[in-house]
């Protein structure tokens, strides 16, 4: 069973464990991300900027950071 | 114009491939591109810095126009379209949804999806797309007002692969902008494009693995000049048989 107060989840590929109600931004604090340097999506689905300090992040949750790269 | 900015350039050029970062820079400046794709990329542990490309891409002044490469669903690639346009600040996505592995062939219904609802969310659509008019025009009822066929799959340098696809499409799509996307190899391709009639050529590898990217820039962007100007100016019409052009009345000893 896990811990009630954490929230184990995936972060860009790798296992991570959280407190209990982390939010996105406070997730990318901790990761030393700049809140505009990445895009985010937990889920597959994209979480903007503007609700990233209301959007708690939940056991099982997948989050991805995106950032620009050169492209065709 | 595209999408209602004015341009003078018809050289839409990709980012991806280059030496350097100063290359890169160079290329654009040689190029005269005032548009410029760049792509988004999940960060994974342990991946580093992108060696500067990224600020000599928003230095260059050029207008950037992110892409969804990568995509194989219409949700991938909306979402995607979402962080491109809080990363970069743009509403234009250049929308890439692929359907086949060993061509990046699109894929004609999650593109279109995609795109109706990208359009319906304020999104300046730039597909990705076949040369098949049918599609093109399920594209357009979509909202899209831009279109990019391919020429030949991505990175293959083979040029136009089915010109008689691309005239139709220009003749058939005379107030959509038509942009070919992908396959060109050598600046003629671009030309033939341009005296096809389509609005614009967007195109990387093509520069990007050039021996000497900078003059390869060079040479499409006086390429693609010359096929628009060669396509405004009036082409003669290919016929069967010789035509003489010099004015003489019959043989010169002949009276």
């Amino acid at each position: 069973m896990s811990d009630p107060s954490e929230a184990i989840v995936n972060v860009n590929g790798e296992t991570r464990t959280l407190r209990d109600e982390t939010t996105v931004a406070e997730l990318l604090v901790s990761l030393g991300h700049e809140p505009e340097s990445v895009a985010v999506a937990v889920n597959g689905d994209f979480v903007p900027r503007a609700i990233r300090g209301k959007h708690v992040l939940r056991n099982g949750d997948q989050i991805a950071c995106f950032k620009p790269i050169v492209g065709g | 114009m595209l999408a209602d900015v004015p341009l003078q350039s018809r050289f839409l050029l990709g980012t991806a491939g280059y030496p350097s970062p100063q290359v890169l820079r160079k290329a654009i400046e040689a190029s005269g591109a005032q548009v410029v794709t760049l792509g988004l990329r999940r960060q994974l542990a342990g991946t580093g810095g992108d060696n500067g490309f990224i600020d000599i891409i928003k230095a260059s002044g050029a207008r950037l126009l992110p892409n969804t490469a990568g995509c194989r669903t219409a949700r991938e690639a909306v979402t995607l379209a979402h962080m491109a346009r809080e990363l970069l600040d743009t509403h234009w996505i250049k929308l890439e949804v692929v359907g086949d592995e060993h061509t990046l062939q699109p894929d004609p219904w999650e593109l279109t999806d995609a795109a109706a609802r990208l359009v319906k969310e304020g999104f300046e659509v730039f597909p990705y797309c076949t040369d098949d008019l049918v599609s093109a025009q399920r594209l357009i009822d979509a909202g899209c007002r831009i279109l990019m066929p391919w020429g030949a799959p991505i990175g293959s340098g083979q040029g136009l692969l089915n010109p008689w696809a691309l005239r139709t499409l220009r003749a058939r799509l005379p107030g959509i902008t038509l942009i070919i996307d992908a396959g060109i190899g050598v600046p003629s391709h671009a030309t033939q494009a341009m005296e096809l009639g389509f609005d614009a050529v967007l195109l990387n590898s093509a520069v990007a693995h050039a021996a000497d990217p900078v003059g390869m820039a060079r040479a499409f962007r006086l390429a693609i000049e010359a096929g628009r100007l060669g396509h405004a100016s009036g082409l003669l019409a290919a016929q069967d048989m010789a035509i003489a052009s010099t004015p003489v009345a019959g043989r010169p000893f002949d009276l």
